[in-house]
């Protein structure tokens, strides 16, 4: 098995589920027998502030967090936070922006203004940028709860992560009687990052 | 099979596998799940302690009676916790106990980034800090020998991204392990005088000793590479450091106090350039230092905050990073805030109109310090606001103290509160207390606390009643309200500040997190009425925002709960409700 070491930042905002997509995609890459670590952000910024979490997975992996300019794959839960982790790209890395917007404080009391043209503006410059609206997507799979797994589908195209490896861990973590749905909206997530 | 596990994770496994059987701690960012995860675990009593203090002195009477036993603290609780860690250093363990600190560089969710590795040098205590999670399970097993081998607690030192970080981990055997016998040695664990002072002739005689064995430990080694230059390093650090320059040479140290000082002289003879990598204080380089040897550190790196892989690259190896795209647009920052429906919202939102100082305290609802809602003048420590209170209104005098308040959580008042308010009654202030009563330890992730009357499994037990114990301490005023009814908070608040006596509100509503009530109606913002005055937006709410086309407010459906607080704040009767 040789696998260049692969860095995902996950990004969002605290209640949208990040920290859920990140452990499943390290419990993936342990199934498939890499060397994995990950990250998270807890406490204060659980409260409606911005969340990150990052996965690292490949042969031998020594610090959980991804150096500034090394990740592969950037996936933004929220529009704004996609932008304030573009910095942190690989030359050639992609970004999948999920078409959400949540404004921050400052913009809910009218001291900022929200970028509204912030996702296209983000696929101006980095050209490998896959926008989805994902609850949109879900709910035309059967359920807008199934977003995130959308996200996950895109996250696992992107990384070429075989189907069925993920597929066992989204059948893990969902009720039996939505499994069906989540499994369509994987794999529509998958389809979309090919 | 190896499991992935965060760094918390696993020092309870090594704890479980050490044969630990009683834990306590108090919840602290990053130290909450060392004691949350070893409750998981079959034949381990844990238990919230109200404090760190107790946590600690809990184990240590473990460790006297026996059985191996762990206290789990974020870093400055182990200044709480300090009083009965400085002494348990001279008594020794009869069954081993380890105390983790949880530091907390960057300071992602504390009020200082002190390093407490200090108090191993202060305390006289071995410290042993690993690197990862299995490191993080395997030494604290070891750590357990170490303190019945050298007969001292051992400080098990982590930092935040150790913790909550999660890396692979090979599980290992459980070994059945009776109790120590239990035997009255009074000259060990009586610490009068007589028996104080022997006891730090045997502290000095154990210190000579794990001066010893650092040069042998398996937690110190040298990894030889490219000896122009040599680095020594510990903690996550290491992890960072083999990311970006595997090829140099490596004193890598688990066990930082105290330091192999014949190891680190051969190694820094064997080397061109020496170089100390240790987040915030320079607590290895400067005893380096003071052995003569010449060594570089916190003039190459900064004692504040994280390091990084890219700094290291950038200072040890004159690395830039890639050009990043650069966006053209402005960035609003995403400050936490308090959720919908949380019941501190109307204590500050109240707080702030009716301008008193606020002397504030260690929660969620230091939140309320920021704007919009602006409400809060200090927050120092755990418990600090009733005493800060007190003071500040000896200070200024009577008129003050009329528009001044302490406010505090019920987790905290319960923490370090209370002996504050026997302060205030016994020494006559006039001080009002808003006790912020949810039911629940909020900020570190809902844990228990003893007015909760349930334990750390959920179990129920005797419930502490704050109202009887205010009045134990000789508090004659005691008011509970809701705190979403803000005219009857208000009013109450208004008749406390000026009686001339001391006073306890506690505003008692569970946290909107915990106790999700339906949503009974769904409200909008009448654009005729509504004169964009944004006295609904002050109350930093995402149920509700500005909406500049127009200048009034809007809600945001998704995240309004219908708590109904901004329509007791319109003063236009603009918010109404949408009529089924």
């Amino acid at each position: 098995m040789t696998q260049a070491t692969r860095n995902i930042l996950i990004v969002g905002v605290g209640g949208q589920g990040t920290l859920m997509t990140s452990r499943i995609l390290a419990r993936v890459a342990v199934n498939m027998g890499y060397d994995v670590k990950a990250t998270e952000v807890h406490g204060m910024a659980q409260r409606g502030g911005s969340v990150i979490s990052e996965v690292r997975y490949g042969e031998k992996i020594y610090s959980p967090v991804i150096k500034k300019g090394d990740v592969d794959v950037l996936l933004a839960f929220e529009k704004l936070e996609a932008a304030r982790w573009i910095p942190y790209l690989k030359p050639g890395g992609k970004v999948i922006i999920n078409d959400v917007r949540v404004d921050p404080l400052p913009v809910m009391t009218g001291k900022a203004k929200y970028p509204d043209d912030i996702a296209q503006h983000i696929a101006e410059l980095v050209p490998d940028t896959t926008i989805v609206d994902a609850t949109d997507m879900a709910a035309e799979c059967g359920s807008a709860k199934a977003a995130n797994v959308v996200l996950v589908g895109m996250l696992a195209g992107a990384l070429g992560i075989p189907g069925d490896e993920v597929e066992k861990a989204v059948a893990e973590m969902v009720p039996a009687k939505a499994l069906e749905t989540n499994i369509k909206a994987y794999r529509r997530g998958v389809e979309l990052c090919k | 099979m190896k499991q992935l596990m965060s760094g918390n994770e696993g020092i309870a496994r090594g704890a479980y596998e050490a044969g630990v059987t009683v834990a306590a701690a108090y919840p602290g960012t990053p130290s909450t799940e060392v004691v949350s995860n070893l409750a998981d675990y079959a034949g381990v009593y844990s238990e919230w302690s109200p404090n760190e203090k107790v946590a600690l002195e809990v184990a240590m009477g473990a460790s006297f009676g026996g059985a191996r036993s762990l206290a789990a603290m974020k870093h400055v609780g182990v200044n709480v916790a300090a009083d009965p860690l400085f002494t348990f250093a001279y008594t020794g363990v009869n069954g081993g106990c380890v105390v983790v600190s949880a530091d907390d560089p960057g300071m992602h969710s504390s009020q200082n980034e002190q390093d407490n590795r200090g108090y191993g040098i202060f305390a006289k205590l071995p410290v042993v800090e690993p690197s990862d999670s299995q490191e993080a399970k395997d030494f604290t097993r070891l750590a357990f020998d170490i303190s019945e081998r050298f007969d001292c607690p051992v400080m098990l030192r982590v930092t935040t991204r150790l913790c909550h970080s999660q890396s692979l981990v090979e599980l290992g055997d459980v070994p059945e392990r009776p109790l120590m016998e239990y035997k009255k040695n009074s000259q060990k664990y009586v610490m009068l005088p007589v028996n104080a002072r022997p006891r730090h002739v045997a502290v000095e005689k154990r210190m000579a000793e794990l001066r010893e064995y650092a040069e042998q430990t398996p937690l110190n080694r040298i990894e030889w590479g490219d000896r122009r230059l040599g680095i020594i390093t510990t903690g996550i650090v290491y992890q960072y450091l083999k990311e970006v320059m595997s090829e140099v040479s490596i004193l890598k140290l688990g066990l930082t106090n105290p330091l192999p000082e014949q190891m680190i002289r051969d190694f820094s003879a064997q080397v061109e350039r020496l170089v100390v990598l240790e987040e915030l204080e320079p607590v290895i380089e400067t005893q380096i230092k003071a052995w003569g040897i010449a060594v570089e550190g916190k003039d190459l790196f900064s004692n504040i905050g994280e390091y990084s892989p890219e700094l290291i690259e950038a200072r040890l190896l004159d690395k830039t990073l890639p050009a990043a795209p650069v966006l053209q647009r402005d960035i609003p920052p995403r400050p936490p805030l308090l959720c919908p429906g949380c019941p501190h919202r109307g204590v500050f939102n109240t707080l702030r109109t009716m301008r008193v100082a606020v002397i504030g305290d260690i929660g969620c609802y230091t939140l309320g310090a920021l704007p919009p809602l602006d409400a809060m003048d200090t927050m120092v420590d755990m418990g600090a606001s009733i005493g800060n209170a007190l003071g500040i209104q000896k200070a200024r005098g009577e008129e003050f103290a009329r528009r001044s308040v302490a406010v505090i959580g019920d987790s905290t008042f319960i923490h370090s509160g209370i002996t504050g308010l026997i302060d205030i009654v016994y020494n006559q202030g006039q001080t009002t207390v808003i006790i912020l009563d949810n039911d629940t330890t909020a900020m570190t992730g809902h844990q228990e606390h003893p007015a909760t009357g349930r334990t750390i499994k959920g179990e129920t037990t005797r419930r502490l009643d704050l109202e009887a114990l205010c009045r134990a301490i000789g508090i004659q005023h005691i008011q509970v309200v809701d705190p979403l009814q803000l005219d009857l908070l208000k009013q109450t608040i208004k008749t406390e500040l000026e009686r001339p006596e001391p006073s306890v509100i506690i505003a008692r509503r569970p946290c909107a997190l915990l106790v999700k009530e339906p949503v009974r109606v769904r409200y909008y913002v009448d654009e005729e009425i509504c004169n964009g005055c944004r006295l609904c937006i002050r109350l930093g709410c995402t149920g509700i925002h500005w909406k500049e086309e127009d200048k009034v407010a809007q809600f945001n459906p998704d995240n309004c709960i219908s708590c109904g607080l901004c329509p007791q704040v319109c003063k236009f009767d603009a918010i109404k409700t949408v009529e089924e």
